[in-house]
């Protein structure tokens, strides 16, 4: 009986739809919160905060200076495992800048409209892990004095760069991704900014957030190439985000090396650094939604559907890793079956496994609803995958590298302090440019959560009078 | 701004604030109906429908993108051909280095095209919108500070043909427009 009641009810009203914003809050609400974190003092855990991440960054610094001083030496690398930690980190980081981008344009294309209250914040992380993962290769060239030879400008030498080679295109690609993620990052910035500059009690801040705003009015002759230009940086920076870790891929991919020369690179790559990029959003997005009392606009809806992303590319890179081990034995190739038998039962097993129990068997947990809403266990499995993408990049470069094709040649590989702290150092570079961000810019598009508001709607008609029943109140 | 002062400015525009953006749209359409030129709505958002409401067309920016981008692919071919297969044919592996080394040229050609457009984009919707420019008559009008917060205007310049003080003052009253205001030139 109770079936053929419910088949009579309208679809809408069986399964209404969540507002994005939770307890019918107005828009002037929104400018107040959102503005407020930057026009208030700074609390005392942000100045901590900043205190610790800005000395780790600080000591990578340093280390990047003896490094640059001393030589490479000062690493742990040695042949055969040439690439290490440097090149680790760098993908690592790389991986990291992928959900920001992705989040501002694949969803804005896919009309996700829950995107709006986290993509801010992404795309500032995108930036920031792209600085970070820029430094890598950067140092690692050894004589960084001659890192110009990268760029094709035509110098007395007659000499110009091997277009043909993956690291070349890599330099374009991530060179590209970073600016472009600039770019699409601004210009979602400038109406927030125009709502900073009217809000500026100073005559420096408002003369700052009026420059940097552009004079913005928001007249509708503006926002319509505004919002042109934004479907267009979103069509653009779709492709762009797929293409950069398939690019990175290609470093590994077009050469020889068992472990290496696979064809599923690209799109397993890709797949890891959205599974990374996302977790890294939920590892600073849910302690920041606390803090600043963002539940209402971040809120569990919102972490919901990322865990099922989360859950949903860790799947993917679940069966990337199957398919290559089976692939490894299928092919017939002794040398790729060593190197992946090497891999999950050689020295390094334990990295092998922390790899696999981190970035597919944890994941497995957002199946389950009540995971998906509990802070600690989200937490707990964002975590996992951060540290379980480090060790996807460690298993594939190192391992990979340090039982070559001639046993005479073979190496452990120990990373050294300059090394760890180095890797420390670009942790504390990435958090301290984070905190920096939340303090002097708005962290969540203040215009475009407007935009999703019901009111926003030219259409919109307010529900008649009478009691009003909050679908927020059952998850609240 | 002293009404002496005022009396010397030329107007720049009539605004009027609307409660929330369905008003506005409403707002909008009459106004379009009415068959003015120079005019425009403020809202802290983009309005889905607005420019049909305003009876704009399209935004041409996507054309210009397009031939950014055109610009950027074309840098990219010749930036990728001249060197490696001209000035300094580097053999590599035994691959060629005419025209059929061109799949290995594909990745650079879409960064640069992407980069081309990206910028073309950026600084499109930017000229197209004639900013930066560090003041506008608007922001003398105290209200319009809440613009970027959750008010709505619309503005009828006076260039506009069809402007006149008292009868555009009258027109944005009758559809529902609040503190109907006159704004003057800044100098």
């Amino acid at each position: 009986m109770a079936e053929s009641e419910a088949s009579t009810v309208p679809f809408v009203e069986r399964m209404p739809r969540h507002p994005l914003v939770w307890n019918n809050h107005s828009m002037a609400w929104i400018s107040d919160r959102i503005a407020g974190i930057v026009e208030n003092r700074a609390p005392r855990w942000w100045w901590i905060s900043i205190a610790v991440t800005a000395s780790f960054a600080a000591f990578g610094t340093f280390c990047i200076f003896y490094l640059l001083f001393t030589g490479v030496g000062v690493w742990g690398n040695n042949i055969p495992v040439a690439w290490a930690w440097d090149i680790t980190n760098f993908v690592f980081w790389i991986g990291i800048g992928h959900a920001g981008t992705l989040i501002s344009a694949i969803l804005h294309l896919c009309r996700q409209k829950w995107r709006t209250s986290i993509n801010r914040a992404s795309e500032a992380m995108t930036l920031f892990a792209v600085i970070c993962a820029a430094i890598f290769p950067g140092i690692h060239v050894g004589r960084v004095w001659m890192s110009w030879f990268l760029a094709p400008i035509p110098n007395p030498n007659w000499i110009w760069p091997n277009f043909r080679s993956a690291l070349m295109w890599d330099v374009f690609a991530v060179s590209t991704y970073f600016t472009v993620s600039v770019l699409f990052w601004y210009l979602g910035l400038v109406p927030d900014l125009g709502t900073m500059r009217d809000r500026a009690k100073g005559r420096v801040s408002r003369a700052v957030y009026w420059v940097l705003s552009f004079g913005w009015r928001g007249g509708n002759r503006q926002w319509r190439h505004y919002e042109m230009a934004y479907l267009v940086l979103a069509g653009l920076s779709t492709p762009l985000v797929l293409s950069v870790h398939s690019t990175v891929s290609f470093d590994f991919a077009t050469s020889v090396l068992p472990g290496w020369h696979t064809t599923i690179f690209p799109p397993y790559f890709v797949a890891g650094a959205i599974f990374g990029g996302f977790a890294m959003v939920l590892t600073l997005m849910l302690p920041l939604r606390s803090l600043f009392k963002l539940e209402d606009v971040f809120t569990w809806d919102h972490i919901d559907v990322m865990c099922k992303l989360v859950l949903f590319t860790g799947s993917i890179v679940g069966y990337a890793y199957s398919m290559e081990f089976f692939v490894a034995f299928y092919g017939g190739n002794p040398f790729e079956r060593f190197a992946f038998i090497n891999r999950y039962f050689g020295p390094y097993w334990w990295a092998s496994w922390t790899m696999f129990t981190c970035n597919v068997i944890m994941p497995q947990l957002m199946w389950v609803r009540a995971f998906r809403r509990n802070w600690a266990i989200v937490f707990f499995v964002s975590m996992c995958a951060n540290a379980g993408m480090w060790f996807e990049r460690f298993v594939i470069f190192v391992i990979s590298l340090h039982r070559d094709f001639l046993p005479s040649a073979w190496r452990m590989y120990y990373p050294t302090w300059v090394d760890v702290f180095t890797y420390i150092g670009s942790l504390g570079i990435f958090l301290t440019l984070f905190l920096l961000f939340i303090r002097f810019l708005p962290m969540v598009a203040m215009s475009e959560v407007k935009a999703v508001l019901p009111e926003a709607d030219p259409h919109y008609h307010p529900p008649p009078a009478g009691p009003k029943e909050s679908v927020t109140e059952v998850h609240a | 701004m002293s009404a002496a002062a005022a009396l010397k400015k030329p107007p720049f525009a009539v605004i009027a604030e609307f409660s929330d953006a369905a008003a506005l749209y409403a707002a909008a359409e009459k106004v379009r109906d009415a068959g003015f030129k120079f005019w425009d709505v403020h809202s802290p958002f983009p309005i889905h429908g607005m420019n049909k409401a305003m009876g704009l067309k399209k935004s041409p920016l996507g054309y210009i993108i397009f031939c950014g981008g055109s610009v950027g692919f074309l840098t990219a071919t010749l930036l990728e051909f001249i060197p490696s297969s001209y000035l300094f044919p580097l053999i590599v592996h035994g691959k060629p280095v005419d025209f059929f080394t061109v799949p290995a040229f594909f990745v650079m050609m879409f960064e640069l095209t992407v980069l081309f457009s990206a910028f073309t984009a950026f600084f499109g919707v930017f000229i197209m919108n004639r900013l930066p420019r560090l003041h506008h008559p608007l922001f003398d009008y105290e209200a319009f500070s809440r613009v970027t917060n959750d008010a709505f205007f619309l503005v009828i310049e006076s260039t506009d043909p069809k402007f006149s003080e008292i009868e555009t003052k009258e027109l944005l009253a009758t559809i529902g427009g609040k503190d109907v205001s006159l704004i003057y030139e800044n100098d």
